[in-house]
């Protein structure tokens, strides 16, 4: 039996991301979530499938999937053609979606994925254009009777509103790749401008397919598909079940079945779909409703002009003062902008890193809104100012017109005639804690200085509290 | 015949559609006809040229980014067989 080490996993993505364009993707209906009054308030004949109503595709959605495609470094289609991949669900009301089959808009890209190891290439198989289902929800049904009581209810304002589909090549080797991956992809989405991305809100959906393989050799195993992964962890915990749950059955002696499964988040658990009886079926035409699609080069070489500096460069850039790790956190977080401007501005790189990957993120400021010299001013006084007042500061620095100028006055206490009273109220006070210190728990150091922090109301500079309280407990 | 009986079954099954015996003979024949008269095409040799998506010699037929109104929510239900407050009320699939 081989050990789990020798198994390595094989891993492509199905990615969804639904467009922020105004209207839905074939017809004027206003799209996106929450918009409007209420379920089946924006529909129209078209979106309903009302017999005899012709889509009109929006120019946006497709320019958006052009530069996305360009941002993916596809080769962009010099002919696309719309398709209807016919199956047969009340989500979707004429019978067929409308997506693209054999000439879509965006094919052979790759995505860098900046590693340790190098740059790990991730190709793009094909990034094509559709329109989302209607939203259904399943009510009632008495169990253990064939049709039940069971009934759907069917809200179409989310159908037809326009989805780009992303399928990479199965080159990722890993969850924690798959979940590096879906960061850059997602923020280099959010960059472009064409979708808000979130996992949670459904307008960027994930599907996995897991293999896996002796580790160095090039098969490709039978493939199992994972749905439902509402969140960037979910996906890497999914994809780690799956592949474990894959090795069990290979090293049992037994064959894997080809099948696809819920991946529940919150159990961890695995739950397969109902198989369907005959595999899918969508029987693809072109779409006899519209006309091809053949953008010009004077429109695509536009939409390549603004293309903003991708994440992975700027990655390797911000790299080279910091370390890969801190430089992905800033980048995938939309943070290495305001950081390299901050640092201009005259902070430590270091420093600014931390302040804004942690500080920042954490008082949930708005990045964009914050001036990278007011920013790097408060860095450069971070050691001599109240922590009080640091964190106050960091509070509102995208409030219009911040200026850091106000803290930056007030001095913390490092005075050790000043503080000496209170440390050593504060170790008279805690005694068992002492005792406990100077029998080996050093950890409690942040804990009586936590208190003089306190005691101080935060106006103590907490370095010098630190080796003061350092220098007592070794008394 | 150009579809088998077993073809129209999948078909039907496919569309949700139940077939009486009849309606089966009947749509073999009727589906085998239409598929002998575009089967003629393949006797011409077209191996030069490039397969047809669409009829019409127009290419790029978009439309802006601007919101229309939608229909009321009562007008897009008034055809609904079955209703439940705002929405469609459809029978389950599987």
């Amino acid at each position: 039996m081989a050990a789990a080490g020798a198994w390595e996993p094989v891993i492509g993505l199905e990615i969804h991301v639904q467009l922020k364009t105004r209207t839905k993707m074939f017809c004027r209906c206003a799209s996106g979530y929450g918009v409007g009054g209420g379920e089946n308030t924006q529909t129209c004949p078209v979106c309903l499938g009302f017999p005899g109503a012709l889509p009109v595709p929006n120019r946006q959605a497709i320019d958006w999937t052009i530069k996305l495609g360009l941002a993916l470094d596809c080769e962009i289609a010099s002919r696309a053609v719309f398709s209807r991949k016919n199956y047969f669900y009340p989500d979707l009301s004429k019978g067929y979606q409308i997506s693209q089959y054999d000439l879509p808009f965006c094919r052979n890209g790759t995505m860098i994925v900046p590693t340790e190891h190098g740059d790990h290439r991730v190709g793009i198989v094909r990034a094509h254009l559709e329109e989302d289902a209607a939203k259904t929800v399943h009510v009632g049904g008495a169990r253990g009777r064939i049709g039940g009581a069971e009934i759907s209810l069917v809200d179409f304002n989310r159908g037809g509103t326009p989805l780009v589909e992303i399928v990479t090549a199965p080159d990722i080797g890993s969850s924690d790749e798959a979940k590096r991956f879906l960061q850059l992809l997602r923020q280099t989405i959010v960059e472009l401008g064409i979708s808000d991305a979130e996992m949670e809100k459904g307008t960027l959906r994930v599907d996995a397919n897991v293999s896996i393989r002796p580790k160095g050799s090039t098969e490709l195993r039978t493939r199992c598909e994972l749905k439902n992964m509402n969140s960037f962890s979910y996906v890497a915990r999914g994809i780690d079940a799956e592949v474990a749950r894959q090795i069990g059955v290979w090293e049992s002696g037994k064959e894997l079945r080809q099948e696809t499964f819920d991946f529940d988040g919150a159990s961890g658990t695995l739950t397969p779909r109902r198989s369907k009886e005959e595999a899918d079926d969508y029987r693809y035409f072109p779409e006899p409703d519209l006309v091809p699609i053949e953008p010009s080069a004077e429109l695509i070489a536009r939409l390549r002009a603004e293309l903003p500096e991708l994440p992975a460069t700027r990655i390797r850039r911000v790299e080279q003062a910091l370390d890969l790790e801190q430089s992905m956190v800033l980048v995938s977080g939309g943070l290495d902008r305001l950081w390299e401007a901050t640092v201009a501005a005259g902070a430590g790189g270091k420093a600014a890193a931390n302040v804004i990957a942690n500080n920042l993120v954490g008082a949930r400021v708005d990045p964009s809104a914050v001036s990278p010299g007011e920013l790097a001013a408060l860095i450069s006084a971070r050691d001599r100012i109240p922590r009080q007042a640091f964190d106050q500061a960091i509070g509102k620095l995208a409030e219009p017109g911040f200026s850091a100028a106000p803290y930056l006055a007030d001095e913390a206490v490092s005075d050790e005639a000043l503080l000496e009273p209170i440390v050593d109220a504060i170790l008279a006070a805690n005694a068992a804690q002492v005792e406990a210190y100077r029998g080996g728990k050093t950890g409690l150091l942040g804990f009586f200085v936590g208190q003089v922090m306190k005691e101080t109301g935060g106006k103590a500079n907490a370095r010098a509290v630190n080796d003061l309280v350092t220098k007592k407990l070794a008394g | 015949m150009a579809i088998t009986r077993d073809e129209v079954l999948h078909v039907a099954r496919l569309a949700r559609l139940d077939l009486r015996d009849d309606e089966i003979e009947q749509l073999t024949a009727e589906l085998g006809a239409i598929l002998d008269a575009v089967g003629k095409v393949a006797e011409l040799d077209l191996s030069d040229v490039p397969p047809t998506s669409h009829p019409l010699a127009v290419v790029n037929v978009l439309a802006d980014d601007e919101p229309h109104a939608s229909l009321d929510f009562d007008q897009a239900l008034a055809n609904a067989p079955a209703v439940d407050g705002p929405l469609f009320r459809v029978p389950p699939t599987v």
